[in-house]
């Protein structure tokens, strides 16, 4: 399987949102849905806080539970790789991966079926980034193949701390965040 | 401090503010499939046991209860679906490590086996219905088999009573995104729920003094043991993971605490019990007795609701969500 992975530098992140309107340009999203997402964290104690800015979306995990749980085969991985994608002809709305998915980053469509971010497949089939990648103003968004020691994203992780969103689920989770 | 805004728009339906995608259709479907399961079990029990006289309602009537419970949640499950139009998806493939997809199949074999069980209890428990089914031809083969072989059906009936019950547990407990009902508890947990409704619906439903003597027995002990499961589940969550701690705090100090307490444990759990112990000791008077019987079924459908509702409560994450949905409309 090749695991493409998201690297996403949050001491360069504004939370400016960018990556939500290029999100829901590039995948036609009708009103009231997103795909993708900006949360500030703030730690600390006052006057002694400190402010993160993560863009988050489905983490296209290499051990996905949404995938396991779907009882229609609806959820399947894009071409061997760990791209996580749903069929919408298969797919009952049945809610299962939504429940099984501890990110809550599914979301239903107002046609009735599940839907979630794709990692702008269409775009990556191409040799593109993802439309939120591509968009950031502060290119703090980075995007490749992780099993490649020379990209980018390896190169990242492989020099920078980083962390994953509830690593301990045992998902292994496919979008990183420098800190 | 350590704090999460949702600083961009997220305002996804039945996912915000908190996930909401299983309402009403799946505790109801829920709460009739654990009542199918019980009425396959006492109804083969007392087939395999040759005391289909003695019992009558229980060999004879229950199954159509039975039959007519796991038609509804049939029903139910279907309106829940968001997209209906490819529902028969579920019968297209099987996928082992969906338990939603054993589920699909496994209630195909329920359906067929209560059907069965029905059958063969027809002519003694609804002479009238057997009446119009044996005007057809087919209708009296089919009677006629399900009669003939009412041990294998009963044998058959047993096994899949328990498993469907436990099935109904298993697909809570396999979301381990939904901390609550992730206790490998559930699956025993509503087994014995589903004992308890298929006893309360016998002793609402017969009229005979040894069969409601029997089953005023067993609702007790079956009661008795669901109460034990929860102790133990709930121990069970508060030893868990941090999420699962968490979880198990919403119905200890937590928002839930009333609502669990208050209106499941007590009214569901613990007022039938008392009521059932003082029956058995011939201390509670006949009006008392009846009422037992409707608080089981209530107890059983708000541990489903309960289980359902703060399992999607409690997740992994707790993000604080500004967004009003209202603004949207106001640009529209």
């Amino acid at each position: 399987m090749i695991r493409y992975a998201m690297v996403i530098d949050t001491t360069l992140c504004i939370g400016c949102g960018d990556c939500v309107v290029a999100c829901k340009t590039e995948n036609k999203l009708p009103a009231g849905l997103n795909r993708d997402w900006v949360v500030e964290l703030t730690t600390g104690t006052y006057p002694d806080l400190k402010t993160e800015f993560r863009s988050e979306r489905c983490n296209h995990c290499a051990k996905p539970t949404c995938l396991y749980a779907c009882p229609t085969a609806a959820t399947y991985r894009w071409q061997d790789t760990n791209i996580v994608l749903v069929d919408p002809n298969k797919c009952t709305g049945c809610g299962a991966c939504i429940a099984a998915c501890p990110y809550d980053a599914r979301l239903v469509m107002n046609e009735g079926y599940v839907s979630k971010c794709t990692f702008c497949h269409h775009r990556v089939e191409q040799g593109l980034d993802p439309a939120c990648v591509s968009s950031c103003p502060t290119r703090c968004m980075h995007f490749g193949v992780l099993d490649d020691p020379n990209s980018k994203v390896s190169r990242l992780l492989a020099t920078r701390r980083h962390k994953a969103l509830l690593d301990e689920t045992g998902n292994e989770p496919q979008v990183y965040f420098l800190t | 401090m350590r704090e999460e805004i949702l600083i961009t728009v997220r305002s996804n339906p039945k996912i915000d503010p908190t996930v909401g995608i299983w309402g009403w259709h799946v505790i109801a479907d829920l709460f009739l499939v654990g009542l199918t399961a019980g009425a396959l079990i006492f109804t083969a029990l007392v087939i395999l046991n040759r005391r289909e006289e003695q019992f009558s309602f229980t060999a004879n009537r229950l199954p159509l209860i039975g039959l007519i419970s796991i038609g509804l949640a049939m029903t139910f499950l279907f309106l829940k679906l968001t997209h209906k139009i490819v529902f028969w998806r579920f019968f297209g493939a099987f996928v082992p490590t969906a338990v939603m997809s054993w589920g699909a199949w496994l209630l195909q074999l329920v359906i067929l086996a209560i059907l069965l069980l029905t059958l063969q209890g027809l002519r003694g428990g609804f002479p009238a219905l057997a009446g119009i089914v044996d005007k057809f031809r087919i209708g009296t083969l089919a009677l006629d088999m399900a009669e003939k072989y009412r041990r294998p059906i009963a044998w058959a009936s047993v096994v899949l009573g328990v498993i469907i019950a436990f099935y109904t547990g298993s697909l809570m407990t396999s979301m381990e995104a939904r901390p609550f009902g992730s206790s490998g508890l559930m699956a025993p947990l509503f087994l014995a729920s589903g004992l308890a409704t298929a006893a309360a619906i016998v002793l609402i439903g017969t009229r005979d003094a040894g069969e409601r003597l029997l089953f005023s027995r067993t609702l007790f002990g079956v009661v008795l043991f669901k109460c034990l499961l929860l102790g133990l589940t709930l121990a069970n969550l508060a030893n868990g993971s941090r999420v699962q701690m968490e979880a198990v705090q919403l119905v200890f100090g937590g928002e839930y605490t009333q609502l669990f307490w208050l209106f499941f444990v007590i009214p569901g759990l613990l007022v039938p019990l008392a009521i059932e112990a003082f029956g058995l000791r011939k201390k509670a008077r006949a009006g008392w007795m009846m009422i037992s019987p409707l608080l089981v079924l209530y107890g059983a459908y708000m541990l489903r609701q309960l289980v359902v509702d703060l399992g999607q409560v409690s997740g992994h994450l707790h993000y604080i969500n500004t967004y009003n949905p209202a603004l949207l409309e106001l640009l529209r």
